[in-house]
Formats: C-alpha cells, structure tokens, sequence
C-alpha cells in the first residue's frame, strides 16, 4: 500500500482519537497534524490548508490517496485504504 | 473524585433530567470531557472537543458545550455530533449509530 494518508485531526476529539485508533491498530503509516495544538501565523496556514480538503473545517479529515473522507466513517476509511 | 468524575457527575444530574444521558461508553465520555477540561483551561471556557475553538468566546458562544446544536442533533440521530450526549434510545441500540454530520455553520 503506497497512497499516502494524512489526517488533520483535534487532540480532544473523541472521532479522532477512533481514527487514529484505527490506523494504528490497522498498522498504517499516516501523518497527523492536531490543529488545536497550533498557534499564530502556523495554525492559520494549516487551517486553510484543511478548508482546501474540506471547507467546513471539521474534524477528523483524512486524506487517503485521492479521497477525502469528513469525520470517523469507518466503512469509508476502510474501503479507502484497501482493508 | 478525580476532576472528570467530578464533572461527569455534575453535568450527568443537570442533563439527565432535560433527557440528555452520556453515551453508555465511559471511556469515551471520560475521554471528551477531559477534552472539556483541556478546553477550559486552554481557552477559559468549555468549548466542544469536537471542534476548534476560535479562543473568542463570543465567536465561540454557540459551540459551548452543550452546544446549541445538541438539541436538534439528538433529535434527529439520537446523539450529538460528538457522541457525548445521546437520547436513551440511541444507548440502547434502538437507533442505528449514524456519523452525525457538522450542523454548525463554517466559522469565517
């Protein structure tokens, strides 16, 4: 599996600690980046980073390959990454 | 009592009676209210886990947990779009455990 997964994800997010729950116990490797922990110019970068993905600006998105998947939707993020 | 059970117990018995009850998950409600306590610590008041909080209270007035879009969440899916608060029914496996989607308005 080389698709590159990235989640932008909230340290205090129940839906995102699933998600990455779920990675790690599915031992794929992914980037995460907990937006709240960010300050100043950098949290504002990546906030605008994260309404390219997904303009709401929810928690957890993930980026999988060419999808995009809003919140912990287990089927999708496992469909997504082939398991 | 540690401050989560501390706090799990005070907002259980002013939420029970309005028909609020905490999802049947312990660790997941402990979980998001020490995310409610990071919160308030971090920002001054309780904004919900589930979202990122501007730090301006006022932008933030309408994700203070509970938010003002718990009432319709749960009356639609039976939980709130975190999972924290949830209707009897939904606890009991008598309504399917939907993703609830964001019903806040994207903040500017």
């Amino acid at each position: 599996m080389d698709q590159s997964v990235k989640m932008y994800s909230l340290s205090t997010c129940g839906h995102c600690k699933a998600t990455k729950k779920l990675l790690n116990e599915s031992e794929i490797r992914y980037e995460f980046t907990d937006v709240d922990l960010l300050q100043g110019e950098e949290r504002a970068a990546v906030v605008e980073e994260v309404r390219q993905w997904n303009p709401n600006l929810s928690f957890p998105t993930i980026i999988i390959g060419d999808h995009v998947i809003v919140g912990y939707r287990e089927r999708e993020i496992r469909e997504a990454l082939g398991l | 009592m540690n401050e989560v059970e501390t706090l799990y117990e005070a907002l259980k018995k002013a939420q029970e009676p309005k028909g609020y009850v905490f999802n049947k998950d312990k660790d997941r409600v402990y979980d998001l209210l020490d995310g409610l306590i990071v919160n308030k610590k971090r920002y001054g008041y309780m904004s919900c886990p589930c979202r990122l909080a501007s730090g301006d209270r006022e932008k933030d007035r309408d994700i203070l947990c509970p938010c003002v879009y718990r009432e319709a969440d749960v009356k639609a899916y039976g939980s709130c779009y975190c999972n924290l608060y949830v209707s009897k029914e939904w606890n009991e496996g008598k309504l399917p455990h939907v993703h609830v989607p964001e019903r806040r308005p994207t903040p500017l």
